[in-house]
């Protein structure tokens, strides 16, 4: 059975606590493990601080968009804004790699997205924003345990 | 859920104890204080206690190693302690341990630095 929900708010910091414990509570009915939901929870982290401070730069206006379903185990979770976007989307990919180092960014964002998901796909445009779709198979242990 | 700040200098050594999450929103208040405690106390080294700290992002990442920038200056140590699995994954990942050293404890990490 397929399940979805939507989530928009502010692009402010304290909604970055908000939405990754709003996405990790509707994954939970999956019985995912501590693990899954620590890095289910850290890559909306990821992105959700990626759409604030680089595609909205902080203007509190702007408005981050989450979808997420699950279905048979499989979470896909596309996370966007319609800030400035990426101008080379490879590069903003490599590990350390980030274009505000004076704000003390490590540039590991998209390097723990691919670490810990099994599919990130990035879409972005100058100008109309940027799309970053994350999907994770989880292990379904009730299945197992029937 | 947001993090919990506690500092004590012991000689040159800044003991910083975290608990809660670290993310975008809690570093710039975290990088306020260390940074303001190590100019003032004339800090030269840093023992990092993640023991209670349940979330750290890569925000936490950029903010410890802005703190290691701070401290290399005056030839200072960083020494993490009561790091979790989840939290090591990601200093594993970033290359962060090739300049920070790591010890289970508290006491282990202010012995290395020769305060205990």
């Amino acid at each position: 059975m397929k399940n979805e929900m939507n989530l928009q708010f502010s692009a402010l910091s304290q909604n970055e606590s908000f939405a990754r414990v709003t996405v990790a509570a509707f994954i939970a009915q999956l019985d995912p493990t501590m693990d899954e939901l620590t890095e289910i929870k850290t890559v909306v982290s990821e992105a959700v601080t990626n759409a604030i401070i680089h595609g909205y730069e902080n203007d509190p206006n702007g408005i981050v968009y989450i979808h997420v379903t699950i279905e048979d185990g499989l979470v896909d979770i596309t996370i966007k804004d319609v800030g400035v976007g990426i101008v080379d989307v490879e590069e903003a990919r490599q590990p350390l790699f980030t274009t505000k180092p004076e704000l003390e960014r490590s540039g590991m964002g998209f390097t723990i997205m691919e670490n810990f998901m099994d599919e990130v796909e990035i879409h972005s445009q100058p100008g109309s924003g940027t799309e970053v779709r994350l999907r994770k198979h989880i292990q379904n242990r009730t299945m197992l345990c029937n | 859920m947001s993090l919990n700040i506690e500092l004590e200098t012991k000689h040159d050594v800044l003991c910083i104890r975290l608990s809660g999450e670290l993310d975008h929103h809690t570093a710039d208040e975290l990088r306020d204080q260390v940074s303001a405690a190590i100019e003032k106390n004339k800090i030269r080294h840093i023992v990092l206690n993640l023991e209670q700290l349940t979330f750290m992002d890569s925000s936490g990442l950029g903010v410890i190693l802005g703190r290691y920038k701070q401290i290399k200056q005056v030839h200072g140590e960083m020494v993490v302690c009561a790091i979790s699995p989840s939290i090591q994954r990601l200093f594993d990942m970033s290359g962060l341990f090739k300049i920070v050293k790591m010890e289970p404890t508290e006491e282990f990490a202010l012995q290395r630095l020769g305060v205990a």
